[in-house]
């Protein structure tokens, strides 16, 4: 397939990245294409916050995007993840449209929940995304449920459960490692390793120097990679689905990366310098994915470019949409509490 | 179809309708800490893991919080698992999947899932348990948008309830009042359903009327007897279903009677009993009472060790019959 990268050594000897004989250029752009729509998805979010259009509370994962879809590389609709309080680029990553996501983060009858969850519940189960959770460590026993469910049917789809470092001290996390490794269920924990719990870094919280360590502790194999690298995340969860398809059981992947914002609408950062946040959006994710494609000849300036361009127009509709989208009745607060009888 | 109606002790009772389910429906099967081989703390899976071998009763580590997120992530992707907590004092472990997760799910998701899990709760004093083995925590749950709540008293009733909560698309949490397991009742064979939304009238009266639920609608039946001999016509409601709570069936039988007494095992400030007497009173039923509401509950403390506090510590037969003495020769 000659959109494939060619694996024959380049003549700079510089050794190209694995996933890059996995994916096909066409699959490598997609990817690049959905880092890129989860940060504009972001800068609208914090857009309309400022503009006074937004009501509740966010949490963005600008500089994250590697990770998110990297991680989901390997996964068709059939696989699940569960994800965080921050988890738009988990959404768009599994391959969510941005104007149902834009029309619930504005809580909007015609969002992904209607208008009842907001952005910290955008869930889209139709392609697996069981929904972000607001309770930290909250989705990872879900997510070893949801493998259950997909061993017993005997498919081979497997479950991801997005976590922060803030979760590895969390009870569930430890619990669900377990019961997972126990039954030997078809789990990929990926620890979304943002160096800060909210103010809390992780040598204050953590009595491990990795999060990875902690999968030995439960017989588990773990790696750890650079999370803004999306060959190296992508190639580490290509491994764990894998792994998990072929009834080896879970992995634990601890991606290494860095928030460039806040934790919240509240944050001041006033728990890390300014230099070491300039230090990590000099390892920007998305320009380091481009200057690869572009190096190794899997995307031109020109497709890069309409990319971008098609993202911030699909951006645009979405914002439109959103706000031309009706508010919900306060008449139907209650529908949905239950099945209908 | 029901037919043939045996003696069935309650928690045989609860495994028929678990053989039943699990027959029927491939998606159902069951988890829980000791509920295989061991056959259940108060042995109510018995035998079930033989019959169906390990992965459909599949027991659990001791890990409540991981193993009920597990049927919750099952159940919200097409298994329907009954968990069974060993006490439903251990539940507290596992509060955050049950109502932050289970109960809010469906609504958070705006409709787009279903959550069918149906937690099997033993509840209740008087075994010996102590304050972390003994509690009765239904009002815990009860105030739970998206959890169903019902906690049946007869053998009949659970069986049909549990079949009913297996087949419901909803999670249902059930009680089962640990003194009820080995109590026998008329039991149908085969698959019949009792509604998770409908209190039921034990025994019709004039003079007050006694609502209760669990052990405690057959100590009201009980004390109901005694009252008679003294000429008082007690009025007994089983309710059966916590939440939701059957409004009519309360507020109907307090306008024929005038009088409310409820009995409930859960320490009485902000329990049960506070619902239903605030149920009626802001009901049609307020003009018709004839006197004060009374609540009769538990103990303001922890469930005691000693049989002598213990009983001491939940409403029993003599304090109901005392409550309903006072309630129906008290002020007209």
């Amino acid at each position: 397939m000659e959109d494939r990268f060619d694996a024959t050594p380049a003549p700079d000897g510089v050794n190209r990245p694995w996933v890059y004989s996995r994916l096909s250029g066409a699959e490598l752009r997609e990817a690049l294409r959905r880092m890129v729509r989860i940060r504009r998805f972001e800068e609208a979010a914090e857009d309309s916050y400022i503009r006074g259009l937004s009501y509740g509370t966010m949490h963005l994962s600008i500089g994250q995007e590697a990770t998110a879809v990297g991680v989901c590389a390997p996964l068709s609709d059939a696989d699940y993840i569960t994800s965080t309080h921050r988890g738009h680029g988990h959404c768009i990553a599994k391959g969510a449209e941005l104007k149902p996501m834009f029309a619930e983060f504005l809580g909007r009858e015609t969002g992904y929940c209607k208008g009842r969850g907001g952005s910290m519940h955008i869930a889209d189960p139709g392609r697996g995304n069981l929904g972000a959770n607001g309770i930290v460590g909250g989705g990872l026993p879900i997510a070893v449920g949801a493998a259950l469910s997909a061993k017993r049917r005997g498919s081979n789809a497997v479950a991801v459960a997005f976590f922060g470092d803030g979760a590895n001290n969390e009870g569930a996390f430890h619990e669900a490692l377990n019961l997972a490794s126990i039954w030997r269920l078809p789990v990929v924990f990926v620890c979304e390793n943002n160096q800060y719990a909210m103010s809390t870094a992780i040598s204050r919280s953590t009595a491990a120097v990795n999060v990875a360590d902690r999968a030995s502790a439960y017989s588990m194999p773990a790696e750890i990679v650079d999370g803004n690298s999306f060959a190296a995340v992508a190639e580490a969860s290509f491994r764990a689905t894998d792994r998990a398809r072929a009834g080896d059981g879970p992995t634990l992947i601890e991606a290494k990366t860095y928030r460039t914002r806040g934790h919240s609408r509240s944050d001041r950062n006033r728990y890390r310098s300014r230099e070491e946040i300039e230090s990590w959006k000099a390892r920007d994710p998305i320009d380091a994915f481009e200057a690869e494609l572009l190096a190794f000849g899997l995307a031109s300036a020109e497709e890069i470019a309409a990319i971008n361009a098609e993202a911030r127009a699909d951006m645009a509709a979405a914002i439109e949409f959103a706000l031309a989208s009706p508010t919900p009745d306060p008449a139907e607060l209650t529908r949905d509490v239950y099945s209908p009888a | 179809m029901a037919n043939d109606t045996r003696e069935l002790t309650y928690a045989e009772a609860i495994r028929e309708a678990l053989a039943i389910a699990l027959a029927a429906d491939e998606r159902v099967f069951l988890m829980g800490e000791d509920i295989g081989v061991y056959g259940g703390a108060f042995q109510v899976t018995g035998d079930l893991v033989d019959r169906f071998g390990e992965e459909r009763v599949m027991d659990t580590p001791i890990s409540e919080l991981g193993a009920a997120g597990v049927a919750v992530g099952a159940a919200l992707t097409g298994l329907r698992p009954v968990f069974e907590f060993q006490f439903s004092d251990f539940s507290l472990l596992a509060m955050e999947q049950i109502v932050n997760q289970a109960a809010k799910l469906r609504y958070m998701l705006g409709g787009a899932v279903n959550v069918p899990v149906v937690f099997r709760m033993p509840t209740g004093s008087g075994l010996g348990g102590a304050a972390q083995h003994s509690q009765s925590i239904e009002a815990w749950f009860a105030h739970v948008p998206g959890l169903k709540v019902v906690e049946p008293s007869t053998p009949y009733d659970v069986k049909g309830m549990l079949l009913s909560a297996i087949a419901d698309p909803d999670p249902v949490i059930v009680f089962e009042h640990k003194l009820l397991y080995k109590t026998k009742g008329p039991v149908p064979e085969g698959d019949y359903r009792v509604a998770l939304d409908r209190a039921a009238l034990r025994r019709e009266g004039r003079d007050l009327t006694i609502v209760a639920f669990g052990i405690m609608a057959l100590r009201a039946l009980e004390a109901a007897e005694t009252l008679a001999q003294e000429g008082v016509d007690a009025e007994v409601i089983d309710l059966r279903c916590l939440r939701p709570l059957d409004r009519e069936a309360i507020v109907a039988s307090v306008k024929k009677t005038t009088r409310l007494l409820t009995v409930y095992e859960g320490v009485k400030t902000l329990g049960l009993g506070a619902e239903i007497s605030a149920l009626v009173a802001e009901s049609e039923a307020f003009d018709y009472l004839d006197a004060p509401i009374l609540r009769l509950g538990g103990a303001e403390a922890p469930i005691p060790y000693s049989p002598a506090l213990e009983k001491a510590a939940t409403p029993q037969v003599e304090d109901i019959v005392a409550a309903a003495r006072r309630l129906a020769h008290g002020r007209a």
